[in-house]
């Protein structure tokens, strides 16, 4: 059994101007130790994915229908007394700015603090020795002197070394990272990458990372889903996703990415302009922009179909070039 | 990844040995900031930066967050009165108010957030328009609206947008919106100040290649502003690196690239998430330890000795000068020789 079985879910923001169906069924697996990367550009929802895991929604976000297994254990529908347990305890978050993720009148110290008392047993002396233990874990220089700072004293790859340190003082089986790192600077984005990959040896939890940037998950992922207007396009190992891109969606964003080699030549853009979530076509979301668009796929949607057995893909050119049969198109 | 990348044209560079356009001298960028009451301190954005641009190049500007590249790329346009040194454009000094209009005729500049650079309270027509406006480039309101709507298809809007206002555009479309503005005197040479940082990955190629075509069509000279530094390598003929407000190293892109001579340009390059699972496999990166000194207390001698895995006595006490190295290769490191 998977550490995290997601299935069919469904999570929809009700606004005034209609239901955006912000994840529109997506399932994946994620087992313990691995890192999973979740790709997609804005709107294409891979933080509601995240938040629907945390139950961590805005008022207007609604889990529609789904399930969501934590060892085993259904989350979705879950009471508020079991999802407390299961945030910050078992699975923890960090947030893409650390600038407004701390609290700007606590003390890093007491911010750590509060995590570790409230989720386990440990007194304030023990839970003191707990956060100068987890900044020491985050390199972060003088750690007792640092407890006693303010945020505004703390640089942002500080900041964010603060916040992964909180996220992983109680020991969780899943850290999910949402673009941890978009905010940083090229060298700091490294240091902290490094940071995740090491502790991530270390403790063996598993980590989601959410990110925009298929650099970052070239360089820390192992499995990756491809996300666009709330589904999987495609998902498998990272290999399979750089080197045999089996969706016309990825295919379009390995072409369009500019890469140590592509200088003096064009790059080949993606056309069109990113989906409007409340008017989703009926086929295939990505079909209006997609150059290879047939007219099946403007009809009807492409089932997920397995290319091999680390990697599956939904669109009907495969089925088209006979990669997949037709018939296994609901493997 | 696609067989395309193999049958790579090799970028077309008779710019190599073009005329400079644009050449800056010892520029300097102080602001003074309060340090406490009745005190103020300089903060040394730009600190004496020197180099030149050609005709028809891209120059990219890159940096970390702080570094300068942004205010560099603001005073080169006057928009910062300098606090010392000369921005020369084509043989000519700018210095007076009547030559800061002339230069603004012919230099303009694409901001970063396409959200904040357009008046919300505008019309898409009025925005492109407002430069023929203040520089007074048309005889005739028929001539103005046809130029405004020329400068539209060429950046690819649709002109029957023309009278909407920049909220009913995407990000992609209001940096088009932003690019039209830059264009619409004619310009020589335009300022990208992080031009595709705020658009998503599938848009940024758009208009990366948008700004090659408008190069090429328009005859015009660029000093890129990023921090990516794939896209940077991507679309510059020369890349110059800033550190805390100097510049460290100045080559070709490629060179630049493969064969980082300072010892921060390596970390910089070294950092770079290339996005493929092998090379970050094998990627040995350089570690920078510490953080990027405050620009307010800039440490004595080289700026980057506190972070330098290599620095010895000489770069805690003296400011290695920004030489030339090789030809065509400028790097400010008092051990660039024995390192390389």
């Amino acid at each position: 059994m998977a550490l995290l079985e997601v299935r069919d879910l469904h999570t929809s923001f009700f606004t005034d101007a209609g239901e955006v169906r912000a994840v529109n069924g997506i399932s994946f697996d994620l087992d313990h130790g691995k890192v999973l990367g979740i790709v997609g550009e804005s709107g294409s929802g891979k933080s509601v994915t995240a938040y629907s895991v945390m139950q961590i929604l805005a008022g207007t976000g609604k889990i529609i229908s789904g399930s969501i297994k934590l060892d085993g254990q259904e989350l979705v529908g879950a009471d508020e007394k079991v999802m407390k347990d299961v945030r910050g305890n078992r699975i923890s978050i960090i947030f893409q700015d650390p600038m407004t993720s701390l609290n700007p009148t606590y003390t890093i110290g007491k911010q750590l603090m509060e995590a570790i008392l409230l989720h386990t047993n440990r007194n304030r002396k023990e839970a003191f020795d707990r956060a100068v233990e987890m900044l020491k874990l985050v390199n972060v220089n003088e750690p007792e002197k640092r407890m006693k700072q303010y945020p505004y004293e703390f640089s942002g790859g500080m900041r964010q070394r603060v916040m992964i340190a909180m996220a992983l003082a109680c020991e969780p089986d899943i850290l999910i990272a949402d673009e941890p790192t978009t905010a940083l600077d090229v060298t700091i984005q490294a240091g902290i990458l490094e940071l995740m990959k090491d502790i991530q040896k270390e403790i063996g939890m598993a980590i989601i990372m959410i990110t925009h940037d298929l650099g970052v998950v070239a360089q820390l992922c192992d499995e990756v889903i491809v996300m666009y207007a709330g589904g999987i396009c495609e998902q498998g190992t990272a290999d399979e996703i750089f080197y045999n891109p089996c969706h016309e969606y990825t295919k379009g964003l390995m072409r369009s990415i500019p890469t140590t080699t592509s200088a003096g030549r064009k790059l080949e853009p993606i056309s069109g302009t990113p989906i409007d979530l409340l008017n989703m076509p009926k086929g295939c979301p990505f079909a209006p922009r997609c150059d290879a668009a047939m007219k099946i796929c403007i009809r009807e949607k492409a089932e997920r179909a397995l290319i091999n057995k680390d990697h599956a893909a939904a669109c009907w050119m495969n089925v088209k070039n006979g990669i997949v049969s037709a018939e296994n198109g609901n493997a | 990844m696609t067989a395309k990348q193999d049958i790579r044209t090799e970028g077309s560079t008779p710019k190599a040995d073009g005329k400079p356009i644009l050449e800056v001298s010892h520029l300097k960028q102080y602001f003074q900031i309060n340090t406490g009451f009745i005190q103020t301190r300089p903060l040394k954005a730009v600190d004496d930066i020197s180099f030149s641009i050609r005709e028809g190049e891209t120059l990219g500007l890159v940096g970390e967050s702080g570094c300068g590249k942004t205010t560099a790329g603001r005073t080169i346009l006057h928009l910062y009165k300098p606090t010392a040194g000369e921005v020369i454009f084509k043989g000519k000094p700018i210095r007076t108010k009547q030559d800061i209009a002339e230069y603004r005729k012919k230099a303009t500049m694409v901001f970063q957030d396409p959200y904040s650079s357009l008046d919300p309270r505008m019309t898409v027509a009025d925005i492109i328009g407002e430069p023929l406006d203040i520089h007074k480039m048309y005889s005739s309101k028929q001539e103005r609206r046809d130029r405004i709507l020329e400068l539209m298809d060429r950046v690819g809007l649709n002109s029957e947008h023309a009278a909407r206002y920049a909220h009913e555009f995407s990000g992609g479309q209001r940096q088009r919106v932003g690019i039209a503005r830059a264009l619409a005197v004619n310009p020589d040479f335009v300022v990208c100040d992080e031009p595709v940082s705020a658009l998503d990955v599938s848009i940024q190629a758009q208009v990366i290649n948008m700004f090659d075509e408008l190069q090429s069509e328009m005859n015009l000279t660029y000093l890129f502003i990023a921090h990516d530094l794939l896209v940077v390598r991507h679309i510059s003929d020369r890349i110059a690196v800033m550190y805390l407000g100097r510049m460290v190293e100045l080559a070709d892109a490629g060179e630049i690239y493969d064969r980082p001579l300072h010892p921060y340009t390596k970390a910089l390059m070294s950092a770079v998430p290339v996005p493929d699972p092998k090379i970050a496999r094998a990627n040995k990166r350089v570690q920078l330890h510490g953080e990027i000194p405050s620009p307010l207390n800039v440490p004595a001698g080289c700026p980057f000795h506190t972070r330098c895995p290599y620095a010895k006595d000489v770069c805690r006490e003296s400011m290695p000068p920004f030489r030339e190295i090789e030809k065509g290769r400028f790097v400010a490191c008092h051990l660039a020789d024995e390192l390389n």
